[in-house]
């Protein structure tokens, strides 16, 4: 099973009301439902991904993220996820006060451009890194927000959003005494829980 | 149809009735002294009795969904395209119930019919229907035929509305129901255009109050303009101007004669041939079962009650260019769903054909219908 997964399930009481941002074909939902009984919806854009959540059994609705969320009315779900897509959206900050909005709490996940690998093949190539967790060249990412630990967690302190739990992992989701005594420098994977400032 | 049916055609089909002879209390308060409906059947209910899927049909429907009633006819059942085996709704995986709706004017009792109370013809005289009632007595068909739960209830437009009230009023007798191009209750603009349709059936000298079968004479003219009219609404400005443009019929504008574009000439065309098979009183009667539908309103205004004893999943599809159930419509439907804590999946395809893109084998509304249907027919194989 993949790891991912199972980290998340972890974090979600049963029978919760979950929405999965960017939610692909719906492997996270279908694991929660087995797993934790969840109500789950899934939020995708893309017609391959949305016909395999259609066959699969999985609740999914078409819309672009980059709409925003306004259709989702307040405290309408327990948790709002959403895994490495942060960094491909128009508005991540927008779209984290929309998720705090939404749900008592959200999980984020995103890959960590600050990872030494990124470093030193931008600082011997001098060219935009490419390499296996991040494999689009510069002109055809979708990544077009990256960041770092860093620049997420000043994010966070500038919105006042309060971090309930930061995980740092792998891009295979393993974790490591090395990065998390330096998340920023050898965690290739971000991975925060997120709550409303009471 | 050819001389060999085509292998992913149901074939040769035939009307069967249903009589109902005890006497039935429509939602307006008004009664029938019994009614019969006409249906169709394709594929076969196989022993657990939990594959049959009902189909509801739109404004203009009937009960010949899919294939074909002789070797001379032309054309198949108005939904042959994605009913029959192979098909997305495959009829080697369910046993489909089609129907013609109460008010009909294609069998089942409605205005043509005679009053057997009087002996003389309905006309305007029959009652006001409304989808409730439709789906009451599709629910009465399904019992006479021993159907108890149907796998799904389908419909598009008008019929998509009566998936939606099955999933309220029979909450235990529906496992899916596919609302598709549909509405939670019709716009200002939306009744407006029915108003254009039904004052022009009622303007027309041969209308008669609505008595023009006693008097021997047909509103072809009115009918015919209500169709030209509801036509275009179905249809977008892309989708017109890619068929006809600006395309001359006749004439040259050059030489300054009278001119007909191809699309009034196919305007024509419709109304003309439309006005022929269809009845008008029960064309106003389908238009106000329409305006009427607005299942919120006994529960507050409020759609998440309204739909918050449903127990059926729910599939939700739009389509991009269609102006007159937008998708933002069936987006209400869907936050609605997601708030009343309901399953639901829901697309929006891309199309230019407008509302009546549900009528058409677009490549992915075929394909997510067929995800959605091969879904069904795993859970009711197991």
């Amino acid at each position: 099973m993949r790891e991912d997964l199972r980290i998340i399930a972890n974090l979600i009481k049963s029978d919760a009301r979950v929405l999965d941002l960017g939610c692909g074909s719906g492997d996270l939902l279908e694991h929660l439902a087995k797993a934790k009984n969840i109500l789950g919806y899934g939020i995708e854009n893309d017609s391959d991904e949305i016909s395999g959540c259609i066959r699969r059994g999985v609740n999914v609705i078409e819309h672009d993220l980059n709409e925003g969320l306004e259709r989702f009315p307040d405290k309408s779900f327990d948790m709002v996820i959403m895994t490495e897509t942060l960094q491909a959206v128009d508005s991540p900050q927008r779209l984290l006060d929309e998720m705090l909005r939404i749900g008592e709490e959200c999980i984020v996940t995103f890959p960590n451009f600050g990872y030494w690998g990124h470093r030193v093949r931008m600082f011997t190539s001098g060219k935009f890194p490419v390499s296996q967790p991040i494999p689009h060249r510069w002109f055809d990412t979708p990544n077009i927000r990256p960041c770092t630990f860093l620049d997420f967690e000043q994010l966070c302190a500038e919105k006042q959003l309060r971090i309930v739990q930061r995980l740092v992992f792998s891009s295979s989701y393993r974790a490591g005494p090395l990065m998390k005594r330096f998340p920023n420098l050898f965690g290739a994977t971000a991975f925060y829980r997120l709550g409303r400032v009471s | 149809m050819a001389e060999e049916t085509p292998g992913n055609s149901v074939g040769l089909v035939k009307p069967l009735s249903q009589r109902f002879d005890s006497s039935f209390t429509l939602q307006s308060g008004a009664t029938l002294p019994g009614f019969e409906v006409v249906y169709e059947t394709y594929g076969r209910l196989n022993e657990k009795r939990n594959n049959a899927v009902l189909i509801c049909h739109a404004l203009s429907g009937h009960h010949h969904a899919a294939g074909y009633h002789s070797r001379e006819d032309a054309r198949p059942g108005w939904w042959d395209n994605c009913i029959g085996p192979g098909k997305p709704i495959d009829t080697d995986d369910f046993f489909v119930l089609s129907l013609n709706n109460l008010g009909g004017c294609h069998g089942t009792t409605g205005p043509t019919s005679i009053n057997p109370d009087t002996g003389e013809i309905y006309g305007p005289t029959f009652p006001t229907v409304t989808v409730k009632d439709w789906v009451q007595t599709q629910h009465m068909l399904a019992e006479a035929l021993g159907i108890t739960t149907f796998a799904a209830v389908i419909g598009g437009s008008l019929g998509g509305m009566q998936a939606m009230q099955w999933a309220i009023d029979y909450p235990d007798r529906v496992q899916h129901a596919l609302l598709i191009a549909c509405t939670p209750k019709l716009s200002a603009q939306n009744i407006a255009f029915n108003e254009i349709a039904r004052f022009a059936i009622s303007s027309d000298p041969e209308f008669n109050e609505g008595h023009y079968q006693t008097s021997g004479v047909n509103p072809e003219r009115g009918l015919g303009l209500a169709r030209m009219v509801g036509h275009v609404t179905y249809l977008s400005d892309d989708s017109m101007g890619d068929k006809f443009g600006r395309e001359l019929k006749s004439g040259d504008i050059s030489l300054g004669q009278d001119v007909e574009f191809q699309v009034e000439s196919y305007l024509h065309y419709q109304g003309e041939t439309f006005s022929k098979i269809f009845d008008a009183n029960t064309y106003i009667l389908m238009t106000r079962a329409l305006d009427y539908f607005d299942p919120a309103r006994e529960f507050d205004d409020d759609l998440v009650r309204a739909l918050a004893n449903a127990r059926a999943k729910f599939f939700v599809a739009s389509f991009t260019s269609d102006w007159r159930f937008a998708p933002e419509r069936s987006g209400a439907i869907v936050d609605a769903l997601i708030a009343a804590g309901k399953d639901v999946v829901s697309t929006t395809i891309e199309s230019t054909h407008g509302h009546d893109s549900f009528l058409l084998p677009i490549p992915r509304y075929f394909d997510v219908l067929r995800a959605y249907m091969s879904r069904i027919a795993r859970e009711t194989a197991s």
